[in-house]
């Protein structure tokens, strides 16, 4: 492993933490979609690049995967929705963004500390890979703690996913990535639909397309 | 020394222009600040009754201050002589002592005006300064000294991805901005006291102390953008004890780094609003965060 | 033989106080007390420097046979000695010059007089003392007399309530100091420093606390600090001077002397408790200084947030010197005892400046002040010195040790310490925010003291302070200048204190080109602070220059411009409060719960509205408050035994002589 496919691995998965933490200071819901959006991006060149590296074909399906499903299919449904549902398009927190930020810092020294002394033989590329990874999943649960809003819940909730797949594809070997993503995405898909399905019941009593209709005249 | 001061006047004017291309105007000459400096320093200055000596010897500290700390910046060449008397914590102090004193000019005439401008403007500086000095500690971790000429040594001949520079790139690019005072921190032109930082605190200033001020104030956005290219893209710098050959690729490297930058601030500052002023510590904060982040993960693990 | 001269010095400091009590029915007994400690003073600070320079071994110690009859009492002075020694003597120097200037305008000079020369003389006893009991009475002797100074106004409620709650905390601070002495002797009994320092602690945890509490309520650490911004203020500004300047250096040696001499070898996990607390003490300080507009008050605030920085460097240097580092142990420990000087220099000098204020002008607050460098231009040109030095702006000397205290971090992720390797970069952080939020502070300070209008007639009024006093401010300012220009001189007086500690020095620096300074020889870093000045004046005087040769000359006075909307109202420009207020938006709602109220009146209405602050104090009601509802409650209860019938009484004696001859039977 030379110097520097190590060192853009590492970038890489540093811009995934970096991400995270650009996810949670956004306060606006399409600030945070298009950041979202970008998480799936770099989240699929890394595991490009580690399927390169690692020479495992499988996982450039992964990335692929990743790359159409969570970057475009599920960022352009869920501004769709928030659009016709008239969701609030800032994001309430539970603190304020400063002791969020510094909570996700504390975060990342944890992860880190955490897995570099776990994995004391490992290979260094997959230790430090890991500790990233860790850090994203603890993000995207605090991302997921400190939110009011649903769909930023929801996106936290992805963000967690794509660390653990960012984990997956770092440890060499796991034969089952490409099946766990999708079954993945696919729960995911079903939570968003279940969640605003939920809503449009609680707000108009009735998911019936056809009675929907008849409400648009009157609303002022 | 002097390079840094000629060439200042030039990068404002380049990016006033490639702003005005951008908004679909035509821009004012290329060498328009040279003739505004020109023009100010030969007005009379107009200062106000009860204006103390600080206000009148302030402008010549603030410059002062601010031409030591560019001088020391190596733009085309590293180790010229003295450049081991300040290392990159000092150049950060005396930027702080040259915004202390503008701080305290702004206080002086008594209005509200200059009272705003020097409290926002402290209020930056108190999560601008600790980030910059994070960014100094990730940097000097990774190069093993503080001293500018080393650094660009060191990234030079080490070149490679890490990811703690990367992170350091970024929030350094975040407090250049802040520091001078661009969109979206401040706007260098506006007239609305609601929108001031820095024009809030030279408001009572004019003739030649103004035309210093504003000098200081290109040389400062210099300062930043070498420091940039120093430290992160030191392609092309000359080595100690180079020939002239090595210092004319200096020179023409710098300067086509100098456009670059200004170019790439002007894209970045007409592509988003000002922000209002109590989101800009939380845009700082991310600066702050990054720079901890990037020492952090250098005390961690020394590949990182 | 030094240390028979030292004593005498402090003999003649007391004879000052003993005389001043004589004197008090006479008017002019400031004019003979204050000259005769200055000198008294200077004498102890020629000694102090003599010794540091010479650095005999073994140091010169004397016992006299006073105290207690089987230890007598033990004098030494070693190389720490003579640097705090140093420290004080020119604190007391600089206090008793400036004091004999605005001791004239004292009101109960009766009350000030006598104490002061004994205060000094404590400070420097506890520096000399070579054996516990001698270190505590000398501790206690000092904290008395400061005691009394800050009881010498004492028809202000607020003065008594400050001093009632500076001497519980005294008193605590030397009860924790009594107990980690008794734990330091040991079972042996010997309570001789030589004797100490051949017996291993026993418990070394607990005795580093108890240092840490005493030593640390005395300087100022959080949350032991809460004394420190009453009490400093109260006292008179020569005094509280002395007491932020000196006094709380002098707990800084008592810690220094026990946990670096006393007890070593240190434990690496002691670090992680002094790095830990410092670096919330430095944060706690500024932010809650950047919310005073009583200019005492803020420089006190300020006091805390630098006993922070120092304790950063003593904490990195005892992780160090445990791990065996010994060069990064010498930078760190010379990082910290830099900053105990120059912190005295410009507190020091702050304080000065204060009470020329308070003297021109009679007030303390500085939302009545203003304007005031038109008519003190002299004292305005010190006090800026003292801002400039203290928000560690080069070429001044506050940055000297800020800069060298960035290098010992630096040097910090050698240590193995996984809990230091996160610790550090932490404080680091909280270490640079609190020097950016200090520079905000004293900006503040000077701008809404000095700068603007005046916004009071008595401001307006104002004049220039007494000749002594002003040449003890000019001569503070002129030694930060020279202290931050020549720096290497100072790091290399304390190359033999670094040495007899943690047995290293720095690499010598006055053998380096051009007076630099480097912080390790492996290094590639250095400062030259002499360069740097020189080229401000350079380009300075070359801007000067040019602009006189090429542009107008010309200048006219006019009123401001303000945008053209001119007011003349001084009242319409900034205050304390409202410069800090973006500040305590960003910080302060979190570390203050700090909100806002205002109370709009309705149009119509010709009533004033009223915007109020509301700041607390986290610490107070975590702790303090707690703490005192206990002991009330407590007292209250027990409070029931005053009311007692004389059968009662006669039972409660009855009960006790039972219990204690059970007591003899058990144990027989």
């Amino acid at each position: 492993m030379t110097g520097a496919w190590f060192d853009i691995a590492h970038m890489l998965a540093g811009g995934l933490v970096l991400l995270s933490l650009m996810l949670l200071y956004q306060d606006r819901m399409f600030a945070l979609l298009n950041v979202f959006a970008l998480h799936a991006v770099v989240l699929s060149l890394s595991v490009a690049w580690q399927a390169q590296v690692q020479h495992a074909p499988h996982l450039y399906i992964t990335a692929l995967i990743a790359l159409v499903l969570k970057a475009v299919v599920i960022p352009v449904a869920l501004r769709r929705i928030v659009v016709r549902l008239g969701i609030h398009r800032t994001i309430e927190t539970v603190v304020g963004i400063g002791p969020t930020m510094l909570a996700g810092m504390g975060l990342v020294a944890l992860s880190m500390v955490v897995m570099l002394k776990a994995t004391a033989q490992a290979d260094p590329l997959a230790r430090e890979d890991l500790a990233f990874a860790l850090s994203v999943v603890l993000l995207g649960l605090l991302m997921m703690v400190t939110r009011r809003n649903a769909v930023s819940q929801v996106v936290g909730f992805m963000s967690l996913e794509n660390g653990m797949i960012l984990a997956a594809a770092g440890a060499k070997g796991m034969p089952l990535v490409v099946e766990i993503s999708i079954a993945f995405s696919v729960l995911i898909a079903f939570i968003v639909i279940g969640v605003f399905l939920f809503r449009i019941r609680e707000r108009f009593d009735s998911v019936d397309v056809g009675a929907l209709d008849a409400f648009r005249g009157e609303r002022l | 020394m002097l390079l840094v001061l000629a060439l200042a006047p030039l990068l404002l004017g380049f990016t006033r222009k490639v702003k005005a291309r951008m908004l679909r105007r035509r821009g004012p000459p290329l060498l328009q600040p040279y003739r505004d400096l020109l023009r100010l320093m030969r007005k009379q200055a107009v200062i106000a009754e009860n204006a103390s000596w600080l206000f009148r010897s302030g402008p010549y500290m603030i410059f002062a201050a601010t031409w030591v700390a560019a001088a020391l910046v190596p733009t085309f060449a590293t180790g010229l002589t003295f450049s081991w008397a300040a290392d990159l914590i000092a150049i950060t102090a005396l930027i702080g002592s040259a915004r202390f004193f503008l701080a305290l000019v702004g206080m002086d005439i008594g209005t509200s005006f200059g009272g705003i401008g020097s409290s926002r403007e402290m209020m930056f500086a108190s999560l601008a300064e600790p980030a910059m000095i994070m960014i100094v500690f990730t940097v000097a971790l990774i190069a093993g000294s503080t001293q500018l000429s080393s650094i660009a040594q060191f990234i030079l001949t080490n070149a490679s991805l890490r990811v703690s520079l990367g992170l350091a790139l970024v929030a350094l690019i975040i407090v250049a901005i802040a520091e001078n005072a661009r969109i979206p921190v401040d706007n260098p032109a506006t007239h609305l006291e609601l929108t001031m930082v820095h024009e809030a605190m030279v408001l009572e200033y004019s003739g030649r102390h103004l035309a210093m001020i504003e000098l200081a104030a290109a040389t400062k956005l210099l300062l930043y953008v070498s420091l940039i290219a120093c430290i992160f893209f030191p392609w092309g710098l000359a080595g100690p004890g180079g020939d002239t050959s090595a210092f004319v690729v200096g020179v023409m490297s710098y300067l086509i780094k100098l456009l670059v930058g200004g170019f790439l601030l002007v894209l970045f500052e007409t592509s988003i609003a000002k922000m209002r002023v109590f989101r800009v510590p939380d845009f700082l904060g991310i600066a702050l965060m990054l720079g901890l982040l990037g020492t952090l993960l250098r005390f961690v693990s020394g590949s990182f | 033989m030094l240390v028979a001269m030292a004593l005498m010095g402090v003999a003649v400091l007391l004879a000052a106080a003993l005389l001043a009590m004589a004197l008090q029915a006479l008017r002019g007994a400031s004019h003979f007390v204050y000259p005769l400690c200055f000198m008294a003073c200077a004498v102890l600070l020629g000694i102090a420097c003599w010794a540091l320079l010479t650095a005999a071994d073994p140091a010169p110690t004397l016992v006299l046979p006073i105290g207690l009859p089987w230890i007598g009492a033990h004098f030494r002075i070693d190389t720490l000695s003579a640097f705090f020694l140093l420290v004080t003597n020119l604190g007391g120097a600089g206090a008793s010059l400036f004091a004999i200037g605005y001791g004239r305008h004292e009101t109960a000079p009766g009350r000030v007089l006598p104490f002061y020369p004994a205060f000094l003389a404590g400070m420097n006893l506890v520096v000399l003392a070579d054996d516990a009991f001698a270190f505590l009475i000398a501790w206690e002797f000092m904290s008395l007399s400061s005691w009394a100074l800050v009881m010498s106004h004492h028809l202000d409620a607020e003065n008594r309530r400050a001093g009632y709650i500076y001497i519980v905390m005294a008193s605590f601070g030397t009860l924790t100091l009594l107990l980690a002495f008794g734990l330091l002797a040991g079972s042996g009994g010997g309570y001789a420093f030589s004797d100490i320092r051949s017996v291993a602690v026993a418990l070394p945890g607990l005795t580093l606390t108890l240092v840490l509490i005493g030593t640390g309520s005395k300087a100022g650490l959080v949350p032991l600090h809460v004394w420190l911004p009453l009490a400093h203020p109260a006292a008179p500004s020569h005094v509280s001077a002395l007491m932020s300047g000196v006094m709380t250096k002098v707990a800084v040696y008592g810690f220094v002397r026990i946990v670096f001499d006393l007890m070593r070898p240190a434990d690496w996990w002691w670090s992680i408790l002094v790095i830990a607390v410092a670096g919330v003490t430095c944060v706690l300080g500024v932010l809650s200084a950047l919310m005073q507009h009583d200019l005492k008050r803020l420089l006190a605030y300020h006091t805390v947030e630098n006993i922070g920085i120092i304790f950063i460097g003593l904490g990195l240097a005892l992780a160090f010197s445990a791990y065996g580092m010994q060069a990064p142990a010498a930078l760190a420990l010379t990082a910290a005892l830099f900053h105990v000087f120059n912190h005295c220099l410009f507190k020091s000098l702050l304080f000065f400046g204060a009470g020329a204020v308070l003297n021109a002008t009679g007030e303390r607050d500085m939302e009545h002040l203003g304007g005031l460098i038109h008519n003190m231009p002299l004292t305005a040109f010190a006090f800026l010195t003292g801002c400039t030095a203290i928000s560690a702006l080069p070429p001044l000397n506050g940055f000297v040790s800020e800069w060298l205290t960035f290098q010992a971090i630096l040097l910090s992720p050698a240590l193995p310490s996984w809990a230091l390797k996160l610790l550090v970069p932490a404080v680091g952080a909280m270490l640079a925010l609190s020097a950016a939020l200090a520079a905000a502070c004293f900006v503040k300070a000077f701008g809404v003291t000095f700068l603007g209008r005046p916004r009071t007639p008595l401001a307006a009024s104002a004049h220039e302070t007494d000749r002594a006093s002003l040449a003890a401010m000019l001569a503070f300012a002129l030694f930060c200048l020279l202290s931050g220009v020549l720096p290497g001189l100072f790091i290399d007086g304390l190359a033999p204190v670094t040495q007899g500690l943690v047995g290293a020095h720095m690499p010598a620096q006055t053998t380096l080109p051009w007076l630099s300074i480097v912080p390790i020889a492996e290094s590639r870093s250095s400062y030259n602070g002499l360069l740097v000045f020189v080229f401000i004046l350079i380009s300075t005087l070359l801007t000067i220059e040019v602009i006189h040769r090429f542009a107008s000359r010309e200048v006219r006075r006019g009123p401001a411009w303000d945008c053209g909307f001119p007011d003349p109202s001084p009242a319409t420009q900034y205050t304390a409060d409202s410069f800090a207020q973006p500040i305590r938006r960003v910080f302060g709602s979190v570390v203050f719960r700090a909100t806002e109220r205002i109370d709009m009146a309705a149009p119509g209405d010709a009533r004033a509205s009223r915007l109020t602050v509301i700041v607390r104090d986290l610490v107070w009601e975590a702790f303090y408050a707690p703490v005192a509802g206990l002991v009330s409650a407590l007292a209250e209860w027990l409070n029931r035994l005053q009311f007692l019938t004389i059968r009662q009484y006669l039972s409660l004696v009855f009960v006790a002589l039972i219990g204690l001859l059970l007591l003899v039977s058990i144990w027989l």
